[in-house]
């Protein structure tokens, strides 16, 4: 039942694979970012409530959520790796982390940009903000480890170890704003329920988030075809692949 | 050849390790100093207003546990992998993370239990609320252990390298973030002389997962980083 999965462990065919599929995620994350950032920015109504300053939600929320995302992929590739030995998994684990990191930072600035006019501060130590901050730092803490190690197959396991340990945090940050009351605001939308937004803020909304995925999913891909390249660079096809660009 | 129980085996490495530390008598005094002078720190820094030390009082006696904890953890590991004795336990037929186990164990021995030991007294130098000293001493009971416990996955994992500590506390730091909430959540609310059962039984609920988790995590961690 496995079997058309095994050939996929092989560098090489991992490499052009991740090579063909890169242009759709690139394509659909630049058009779902377009239409979501232009429609929300643009021509979704003004709330009620906030006023114009709600529409950073439409940069926020994305980050946020796939910044918890991103993570949840990280540990489940260094999971992989740790279990069935797969090299190539730990090497998404690692070309993943960067980019989750700067989710979160993103994640962190928007939001403090939409406190300051909403709750007039920058920054509360409350549940949901100070989570997100821990998970910035988990990022931090498995880039620095995974730098750390000379050995980079030894690198990704210590590491993902770490990323495992982690999981725990986003329970934490993703129910922190139903366990305690606190200052941010509920999640505006939930699957499976009926929602509270209008469907003119809903769908760029979805659309962003949606776009934002499949940007992690574009620079995961180049960042991890980057990294077989440089952790195969001996191998017989990386020289014929190098010896073919020069050609050109 | 007579197979050794793994309770036996347990016991063996608790008594090595206690009696290793009991002779270098510097790895038991020194975290407690270095505890003893930040939470001496804090009153010269921040002044001496009784009041404010009153309300700050257990995020500093905490955050000092931590940063000793931390300091003292970094030892753990390392002179067992200098002189190889560590290969040796992950040679043996006991699991590694029983073992591991026991070295934890007895590093909270020595590191963590004179800390709660002496917590009280500076407690009364920071004029801690006298309601408050019971959720004190049972918040340190039920936490520190589980902080020897998460922060020996990160030594375990830097064991390794050269100079893991100031990657240590990048490692641990984050995963300490819980304790500390729960812990002085407990203490603020005992000083207010509110319940603080539900507190210390989220801290209890930490430690028991971590006593179950932490053990195969650090055995796993040591293969890695040792290999």
């Amino acid at each position: 039942m496995w079997k058309w999965l095994h050939p996929y462990a092989q560098p090489e065919r991992a490499y052009n694979l991740a090579g063909s599929l890169f242009p759709w995620f690139a394509i659909l994350a630049t058009l779902l970012i377009t239409i979501g950032t232009v429609w929300g920015l643009g021509f979704a109504p003004v709330d009620y409530q906030q006023g114009n300053s709600y529409r950073i939600i439409f940069l926020h929320v994305p980050a946020a959520s796939m910044s918890m995302s991103a993570y949840m992929a990280m540990a489940v590739c260094a999971f992989i790796g740790l279990v069935w030995q797969i090299k190539l998994a730990d090497m998404a684990a690692a070309a993943i982390a960067p980019i989750g990191a700067v989710l979160t930072a993103v994640a962190l600035l928007t939001g403090a940009a939409w406190g300051k006019p909403m709750w007039g501060t920058w920054w509360v130590w409350d549940a949901r903000l100070t989570s997100e901050l821990v998970l910035l730092f988990l990022y931090l803490g498995v880039i620095a480890l995974y730098a750390s190690f000379e050995d980079k197959v030894m690198a990704a396991k210590a590491a993902g170890i770490l990323a495992i340990v982690g999981v725990i945090n986003l329970p934490i940050i993703k129910y922190s704003v139903d366990w305690w009351n606190t200052l941010h605001q509920p999640n505006a939308i939930t699957v499976g329920k009926s929602n509270n937004m209008p469907p003119e803020m809903l769908i760029p909304l979805l659309c962003n988030i949606f776009g934002f995925a499949m940007m992690i999913g574009a620079l995961s891909i180049l960042r991890f075809r980057a990294e077989v390249l440089a952790r195969n660079s001996m191998r017989p096809w990386v020289r014929a692949l190098v010896a073919k660009e020069n050609n050109a | 050849m007579r197979q050794v129980s793994y309770f036996h085996a347990f016991s063996i490495v608790l008594k090595r390790d206690l009696q290793i530390a009991f002779r270098h008598r510097g790895d038991i005094f020194n975290p407690l100093m270095f505890f003893v002078m930040v939470v001496t720190l804090f009153p010269l820094g921040i002044g001496p207003e009784p009041n404010t030390l009153t309300r700050i009082a257990p995020g500093i006696i905490w955050v000092a546990a931590l940063l000793s904890a931390m300091l003292s953890l970094e030892r753990l590991f390392k002179s067992d992998f200098a002189d190889g004795s560590l290969e040796q336990m992950m040679l043996s037929p006991q699991p590694l993370a029983l073992l591991a186990l026991a070295k934890v164990l007895a590093h909270w021995l020595v590191t963590g239990l004179p800390l709660i030991l002496i917590a009280p007294l500076l407690a009364v130098m920071l004029h801690l609320d006298s309601g408050a000293y019971g959720a004190l001493m049972a918040t340190l009971l039920v936490g520190t252990p589980t902080l020897s416990l998460i922060g020996a996955i990160g030594v375990a994992l830097t064991v390794g390298l050269p100079k893991g500590g100031v990657l240590l506390s990048l490692l641990i730091l984050p995963l300490y973030i819980p304790v500390l909430i729960f812990a002085t959540g407990a203490i603020d609310a005992a000083s207010m002389n509110l319940n603080f059962g539900g507190h210390l039984a989220i801290l209890a609920a930490i430690l028991i997962g971590a006593l179950v988790v932490a053990p195969v995590a650090i055995s796993a961690s040591l293969r890695v980083s040792t290999n």
